[in-house]
């Protein structure tokens, strides 16, 4: 194949990858931003994807269409309630909120594959019959050389992705709201006397990485695999964590990291037909990408300083 | 005080589980048994994982049904293991529960059946996907070399494109038999295709496989067979949102482990379609209640491997036919004989492989 075949299948390849990740990272930049460490965001990708399977195929047959974006609504406010959990336990009951998160991915996994059986009778569910198609962006695709590439084959929720990356940077940046934000997880005692209530930015925090982590699960449940099992996600909420730090807690810089992911792995893909990497021995390929990870981290993105305030519980008062 | 009282409380307690971990034992041994009673510990994906494990689960049910047994002890039952610890753990507690043969599902339980059968060298044991060698162990393999050529051929002669793929989940030997048949059973009818073969390096990334048939259907693939369980989801699902976007265009997927046929349906327009050419099915069911049976019958396969091919209906292509033209099927068949009648031997690693492929030529 042609390099420009090459690019054409890595691409969009390495966009549908992306997309969940990058929800998922929003959400843990919203968290810890707050102050709040976020280790459940595995825990929170399973809720959703859990929800969106079964409210798919349950409702299949009355919403037509529409069902994956319901689908994706009834996911996003399971995962804000989910991740009330650990709202209360970080927070409200200053829980240590590694453990807490520790405590949630276990959580998450087990009542889903439970609920599972309880419901369907089997390990897994059936696979999904209505998901998102294939689309091709109208005006945009037709464009010479970037159309096919970027706009051609791909799914509608990535591009949201992309987006709301930037709205997430637009709403931590530039508004009043995400200034509060920011200075709850740098300096909570100092946004204190300010009169911002931490606790309650907090809660918000932590309700949107909820959202937008069972947003990002629905997403690769819908699109990917289709269906839920125990084996549906394995361990991408950990990935959009690390997209996360990788990303120096900046959305757009998560949603680089996540992009930078999904290009490495679909590169390993399609390394094999390239002639250059044929004679690469497959597991070379397969480490890739993470190897790529510790390279990057290690040489070109300088130091990754976590929120001052971050993992440690607010006391109000204390000095 | 205070220490004195803690340090009494915790010697009771400790003498108290000391005392009851010995009592347990001694109640497990006092029940009587006289009835034969068969029970399985699963592997990670539980009896529902819709391939081998529930293959396995079904054949004890069956088996159970077929002699009247209730299910629990004394009857047949099966423990799910939800991480490798606990597979010693589940064979120890089907030993102590007195068990006439006890199953392990699943290569990945080699090591822990290996050990609790030499602690335990007067209880039967049974292995499937891999040998186990001591002499209370039988070890069921399946000749899934066999069943991927069949499939091969079903795949050589369908294609249009004349390019095949081929995903793997992880690349041991057990997986290297499904590929070394396949590519033998394509070349074996058609010569001229080329097969492509990617290993995701995995069994649970469905992303890795959707990402594979993503490349090898955009390089002209147009049949794709996976040998990697939940990875392979990924590879259903870019073959069916491929047939959404362009219904005319013939795509395929060769399911695997059990009839995928059920995996493989779209409704593009109000039309039903189903990307599912065919599936090679491991009869996991049937060699687990024939092992039961022989045990039963005093025949218990302690120390030999048992290999279970096509004569034994072991492996083979999927009972749901709809997308096989007629003479695929005939071919199919054709070469079955020739298998079981041993005029052809199937490649099962890859330097077997080039042998059969030079001795085509």
């Amino acid at each position: 194949m042609s390099v420009y075949e090459v690019l054409q299948v890595i691409i969009p390849s390495a966009i549908f990858f992306a997309a969940p990740l990058i929800f998922t990272a929003l959400g843990g930049v919203f968290s810890e931003r707050s102050g709040v460490v976020n280790i459940g965001l595995e825990g929170l990708m399973i809720i959703g994807a859990f929800v969106s399977i079964v409210f798919n195929l349950t409702f299949a047959d009355t919403f037509g269409a529409l069902t994956p974006w319901l689908a994706l609504l009834a996911a996003m406010i399971v995962g804000t309630i989910f991740s009330l959990l650990h709202a209360v336990a970080s927070i409200s009951f200053r829980a240590d909120q590694v453990v807490s998160g520790v405590a949630i991915n276990f959580l998450a996994l087990g009542l889903s594959l439970f609920l599972v059986k309880k419901m369907y009778g089997k390990g897994q569910t059936n696979q999904i019959q209505i998901g998102f198609d294939k689309i091709d962006v109208p005006i945009l695709s037709d464009i010479p050389v970037i159309g096919p590439l970027f706009f051609s084959n791909t799914y509608v929720p990535s591009y949201l992705a992309i987006i709301l990356a930037f709205v997430a940077w637009y709403v931590i940046y530039k508004t009043p709201f995400g200034l509060r934000l920011r200075a709850v997880g740098e300096h909570p005692m100092a946004a204190d006397t300010m009169g911002i209530n931490v606790t309650k930015m907090r809660y918000i925090a932590v309700m949107i990485s909820g959202a937008l982590g069972g947003i990002g699960g629905a997403v690769y449940a819908t699109i990917i695999s289709r269906d839920f099992s125990h084996a549906t996600i394995s361990g991408h909420g950990f990935m959009a964590l690390a997209a996360m730090i990788f990303g120096k807690w900046h959305p757009i810089g998560a949603m680089g990291a996540a992009l930078f992911f999904g290009l490495a792995q679909s590169l390993s893909i399609v390394g094999k037909t390239i002639p250059f990497l044929k004679n690469v021995p497959t597991v070379y390929l397969l480490i890739a990408p993470y190897v790529l990870t510790i390279l990057a981290l290690a040489g070109f993105i300088g130091r990754a300083e976590a929120p001052k305030a971050s993992g440690i519980p607010y006391i109000k008062g204390k000095r | 005080m205070k220490k004195r009282f803690g340090f009494a409380l915790s010697l009771m307690l400790a003498t108290g589980m000391l005392l009851s971990a010995c009592g347990g034992q001694g109640g497990d041994n006092a029940g009587g048994k006289d009835t034969f009673s068969v029970a399985m510990v699963t592997d990670v994906g539980g009896i529902d994982d819709k391939s081998f494990n529930q293959s396995a689960w079904e054949g004890l049910q069956k088996f159970g049904k077929d002699n009247g047994m209730k299910k629990g002890r004394g009857g047949y039952d099966y423990l799910q293991s939800s991480s490798d610890a606990d597979y010693a753990t589940n064979l120890n507690k089907l030993v102590r529960s007195d068990f006439d043969v006890i199953y392990g599902i699943g290569y990945l339980m080699g090591d822990a059946v290996k050990e609790v059968a030499e602690q335990n060298p007067k209880k039967h044991f049974a292995i499937v996907d891999t040998v186990v060698d001591e002499p209370n162990v039988a070890s069921i393999t399946f000749k899934e070399h066999e069943g991927s050529f069949l499939v091969g051929v079903v795949a050589g002669l369908t294609t249009k494109t004349n390019k095949i793929g081929f995903i793997g989940g992880m690349e041991i030997p057990l997986i290297e038999k499904f590929e070394s048949g396949f590519r033998a059973g394509v070349k074996a009818v058609n010569p001229n295709a080329k097969v492509e073969v990617q290993y995701a390096g995995a069994f649970d990334q469905a992303d890795k496989g959707k990402a594979i048939a993503s490349s090898m259907y955009a390089s002209g693939i147009d049949v794709i067979y996976h040998a990697a369980g939940g990875t392979g989801n990924g590879v259903f699902s870019e073959a069916k949102d491929l047939k959404k976007k362009d219904p005319n265009r013939e795509i395929w997927v060769i399911g695997v482990d059990k009839d995928q046929a059920p995996e493989g349906v779209v409704k593009v327009d109000g039309k039903t379609y189903n990307v599912t050419l065919t599936s090679m099915v491991k009869r996991v069911d049937v060699a687990v209640y024939d092992v039961a049976k022989r045990s039963k019958e005093g025949d218990f396969p302690g120390g030999k491997t048992l290999e279970y091919g096509l004569p034994e209906n072991g492996v083979g292509i999927a009972p749901t036919q709809d997308n096989i033209k007629p003479e695929v099927l005939k071919a199919v068949d054709e070469w079955k004989q020739k298998i079981i009648k041993g005029e052809v031997k199937v490649p099962m690693t890859r330097k077997e492989y080039k042998q059969f492929e030079a001795s085509l030529k």
